[in-house]
Parts: C-alpha cells; structure tokens; sequence
C-alpha cells in the first residue's frame, strides 16, 4: 500500500481509460496535498489532468500552446515550493521542451513529475508528429531523471503516487486510450526501480514494459501450455533506474531474455537490459523487439502492437524463434570474466 | 522616490568598482561576455546594493527574492557583485572558468551561492521567472522575483511564450528588466534579426513598459519602484545601455560580446573607467 494510504481496484477504475485514472489519482493525491499544482499546454482535456483542473482550477495552469513555457514555469513552481505535474503528449515533453525538461528541472534535481500521454505507438491514427518513439531514450538520458513506462492503469496509479513520495524529476509515459488490465489491485507491491516479476520460469526471460507488458503475461501462458516453455515475465515498469538485479538473475537462471516495449529499438528499455547484460559479462543469448529505427506507420494501436511485434501472437512468435535457435551448442557457457 | 546624493554617489562608486572587478575576472578567466557585463552594470548594482531583499549569509533564505539572470552568459560581470556581497570570497574570482572553480562561464545554480537558476540557455529565464512568481503567489508569499534578460535572446520563442502567460496570469510580482544593448554576437541586433518595434511588442503582448536610461540611477530606481508596486499588469523595463560601456574601445561594439583582455588591454580599460567617473 502506498504511504498515502491510496489503494484502486479494477472496480474502483472500471470504464477508465489510463489517462483517466491519472486524472482521479492525481485529485486523490491533491485532496491530501496542497502542495500539488497543475499544468498543460492546451491539452488538460486530453491528457485528463482536466479533472484536476476543474477541481482545483486556482493551482492549474493551462500554458496554451507552449510547452516550452510551460515547462519553464513549472521549474519556477517547483523551485517556490509546489509539486508540479505537467501533462502534455509524450511527444512534446519529450522533443518540443526537451532542453527545458534537461536544463530547468533535471539539472537542479526539481520536484517536477511529468505524466505524458498518447506515448509510444498508443496514438497510432495521429501518425509520425504524434507518435512518440524517442521518449524513453531521451528522458533516460538526461541525469537526475526516474523515467516509467506503467503497463496499465492500476499500475499508472501507482507510479503517480510513487512519483509523488519521490523527491526529484519523474517522466511517466502513459497510453491514449484503454489498456487492458494486466494488475486487479494496486496492493502488489509497487516500487520505482524493481521490476516486478509476472510469473517465474527457468527457460528464457521476457522483459516487458507499457502495453507489451499485459501481452507478455498472456503470451507466456500460451507458451507453458502449448510449448511446454518455462517462461520468466518481468514487468519493467521502470526503465531508469533499471532493475539490474532482475536482469543479472535472468541472466543467471534462464540465459535467454528477449525485451519487447513501444519504443524505437534504440535507447529504450531493449537498450538499458542489454546495457546491464554486457557489463555483467555473462553470456545471454538477447534479442529486444520494439520499432526499428524508423517512424511508424499509421493504424489502430493493436494493429501496430501486431506489426511491430509486441502483440501476444508476435511475442509467441519470438519467442518459440529464439527457443529453437541452437545458440548453446555453439557457444561456451562458460562465463568466467 | 527620488535618490539621495549620497545614494548615487555611493552607488556610482559600487558600479565603478565592479565594473573594474569585471574586468578583472575576464583577464583571470582568460576571455568572458565583457560587453553585456558592463552595459547591465547600473541594473545589477541598484538592484543588489538598494532594492533586493536578501541575506548573502542565508543563500537559500526561503523569504528572499529571487533573482533569474536570464542573460546567463554575462556571468563575469554578475560573479564579482556577488562576491562583493559576500556570497563567496573575492578570491574566488580569480579561479573563474579553471578546472573544478564553482565559477563558470554561466553562473550555476546548483554551485554558487547567492544564484537561483542556472542560466545560460537564453529564453529560458523568463518562463522560470513566471512560475516562481506565481508560486510566491499561491503561497501568499510577499517575496519578488526579478529577471533580467538580454534583447538579443528576445529572438527566442519561449520569451513570448512566457509573455503572454505573464500577461494571461497578471503576474506582477516579478520585475522584468531588459538591458538593450542593441548587439549580439554576429552584429547589432536590428541587422540580425530586428525587434524593433521592440516596446510596442510588449505592450501588444499586454505588459506595461517602461524605458529607461539603463545607466541613470534614478530612472532605474523610478521603472523599478514603479514595476514594484504595479499590480494590474506585468512590467518591462526596457533599459537602454551601451555594450562595453565605461571602455572606450569596447562601447557599442558587438565584436566585444565575447573577448579577452590581456595585462596592458586590462590597465587601459580601468584606466577608461576610472577616467569616466572622475568626469562624472
């Protein structure tokens, strides 16, 4: 359970999309703290920190079209005292105000958390301006910053909170629209930085994050069912800071891991497991699937989960390919550095 | 209210030593932003030495104003005012720009005392500015904050952005001052990119403006007492100075943006400005 004593169940958030179930926390949260101010750049209504907004409209701040303003103002909020959350597209907190979001807030550590929407692929219809596939890459790259992908909306709430309690710069990347719930209960132990293991196994790792986490989890039932696979699922809601452990006894206990997120393949969550798995310099046999470096094509989100191959029926598809390559025969297990 | 005699007198002597104090820091960091270090000279000082509220003992002070000094990179003309007020030791300028000095080309907030934000990025200081304000206000806090910018970086589109939010939100306990200088780095900022008509700018964007000599004391201290206590719309001072003021060979002369100085080009430049003041 949260400090905050603020828990949500399926039921608590039944017809919610993501983003409204942030809306909900983030007004539970501000009952409790008067600390909390809010801002958007034209886009409370979508991003749904409206519902804060409405119920608190003297500490909102709607910056119009301006994010790079918005994100200026909200450094000046924080270094007066206020816990901003800023709401806007993952692609203009991420891109358009980037240097902002590195110089004002990351730099001098401010208590800024960033809920951005519409991430990923999730907003597939919009096209290439409004997907947003580098997020992930540049928020992990900026010093001082906790960066989550939360894999649905009770796991959203937990990050709000989490991000709350946490002192210093959080980026939340969220959804547009409804993801399926992968979690009933807020109560499983939520805590920025540990993976949070789905389900053991001993024959291979799939390390997940944001959408493809749900997918991951049904996938691998299907593979112990039919295949016969032990499978490990690791949900990496947080991709900074990694959970090196989690990886490192992947590494150890299964010897094969494969990643999937909604992220180009560079500099995501693919990029910081692999990071992890070579420093340790134990062999693995690592593949990590996401969009290849180049900008996505246009469709309904679960096409694109299909085309991209973090679908549950592309994931199964991996995962059976990397099972039947014959990597160990070929290789030293031997791992002695 | 109008300056005492003795007021102007003692801060003349203050821009007049800190103008030689910057030219100090620029020989001993081996080159710095001299000219816009010596046109914002007279804001800075009427600013530290009369009206801020602060206590250099208690950096972090949490009633103090605040100060943004949006044009980040005149860091040589700003480090020796802060010194003088004892944030740290004078001596400490001679370390400016050295490997691991606290001092850099860009006053760091997260390293020296006595400076709120890390500037230096231009067009940020403003949208900061803004938000600490209305932080000070939501928290029914009387503190102010002051932000100081450059013309040349009112190319910048966050500027306006945070202008019009200023205006949208009625932010008047900040206290916006502009040194027009009228130069940049690749020329005069007409030639570069024209912001005249820079005042009626403002104004469209729902500020009240004030322009001003921005080195006479007492129109400073008029703007500054007027933006104060105006509360029905934000304020801009627009100040107009002379790059490289005080040095004869640098006045007005954009190519002293950015220069160094060597030991005899150090002699002639305080020997300018001491030449100034007597004559004044």
């Amino acid at each position: 359970m949260a400090a905050d004593g603020l828990t949500y169940t399926i039921v608590d958030t039944a017809n919610m999309s993501t983003a409204e179930i942030y809306g909900k926390v983030l007004c539970d949260l501000a009952e409790k703290h008067n600390d909390i101010v809010g801002l958007s750049a034209d886009l409370a209504k979508s991003t749904k920190i409206g519902q804060f907004a409405a119920k608190f409209p003297d500490r909102f701040f709607n910056a119009g079209i301006a994010e790079q303003n918005m994100f200026g103002m909200a450094a000046g909020l924080a270094k007066s005292g206020l816990t901003p959350f800023v709401s806007t597209f993952a692609v203009f907190a991420s891109l358009r105000a980037a240097e902002q979001v590195r110089t004002d807030i990351c730099y001098p550590k401010l208590n800024v958390k960033i809920i951005a929407t519409h991430a990923g692929t999730s907003f597939g219809q919009a096209g290439t301006t409004h997907h947003c596939t580098e997020d992930l890459a540049v928020m992990r790259s900026f010093a001082n910053m906790v960066v989550i992908a939360p894999a649905d909306g009770i796991e959203t709430a937990n990050a709000v909170i989490a991000a709350y309690e946490y002192k210093g710069p959080v980026y939340i990347r969220i959804n547009r629209g409804f993801d399926p719930f992968l979690y009933e209960k807020s109560d499983y132990g939520f805590q920025i930085g540990k993976a949070v293991q789905l389900k053991d196994g001993t024959d291979i790792t799939i390390i997940a994050c944001g959408a493809a986490a749900y997918n991951a989890y049904h996938a691998a039932g299907i593979l112990e069912k039919e295949d016969g696979l032990s499978v490990r699922v690791l949900n990496m809601h947080t991709i900074k800071p990694i959970d090196e452990e989690a990886i490192l006894k992947a590494v150890m206990e299964t010897r094969r891991i494969v990643t999937f997120e909604d992220h180009n393949i560079y500099g995501g969550l693919g990029s910081a497991v692999a990071e992890v798995i070579v420093k340790s310099g134990k062999a693995c046999a690592f593949e990590s699937v996401g969009i290849p470096d180049e900008y996505a094509i246009i469709g309904l989100p679960e096409d694109l989960q299909n085309y991209y191959g973090f679908d549950q029926n592309k994931i199964i598809e991996k995962v059976r390919q990397i099972m039947g390559k014959d990597f160990e025969q070929t290789e030293d297990w031997e791992d002695e550095v | 209210m109008p300056l005492s005699q003795q007021e102007l007198k003692q801060l003349n002597e203050k821009a007049c030593q800190i103008r030689k104090d910057t030219i100090d820091t620029v020989y001993w960091a081996g080159g710095g932003h001299v000219g816009g270090s010596l046109s914002f000279t007279e804001i800075m000082v009427i600013l530290y030495y009369k009206y801020l509220n602060i206590d250099p003992k208690n950096p972090q002070w949490p009633d103090r104003d605040r100060v943004v000094l949006s044009k980040g990179h005149a860091g040589v003309g700003y480090a020796p005012i802060l010194a003088d007020k004892g944030y740290f030791p004078k001596e400490l300028l001679k370390e400016y720009n050295h490997t691991g000095s606290i001092l850099g080309m860009h006053l760091d907030g997260n390293k020296v005392p006595g400076v709120d934000v890390s500037t230096g990025s231009l067009g940020h200081g403003l949208p900061i500015a803004v938000g600490l304000a209305l932080g000070a206000r939501l928290q029914n806090k009387s503190w102010l904050t002051y932000c100081i910018m450059g013309d040349g970086e009112c190319d910048e589109g966050s500027v306006w952005e945070a202008a019009m939010a200023a205006a949208h939100y009625k932010v008047t306990n900040l206290v916006t001052i502009v040194d027009r200088n009228r130069m940049m780095i690749d020329g005069p900022t007409e030639e570069v990119m024209r912001l005249e008509p820079f005042a009626d700018k403002w104004k469209a964007f729902g500020w009240i403006v004030k322009e001003v000599d921005g080195h006479d004391f007492n129109q400073l201290a008029d703007a500054i007492e007027y933006a104060q206590k105006e509360d029905k719309a934000p304020v801009v001072i627009i100040a107009h100075t002379i790059k490289g003021k005080c040095v004869d060979f640098m006045e007005d002369k954009y190519e002293w943006h950015y220069g160094g100085l060597d030991s005899e080009k150090v002699e002639l430049a305080k020997a300018c400005i001491d030449k100034h003041y007597c004559e004044m």
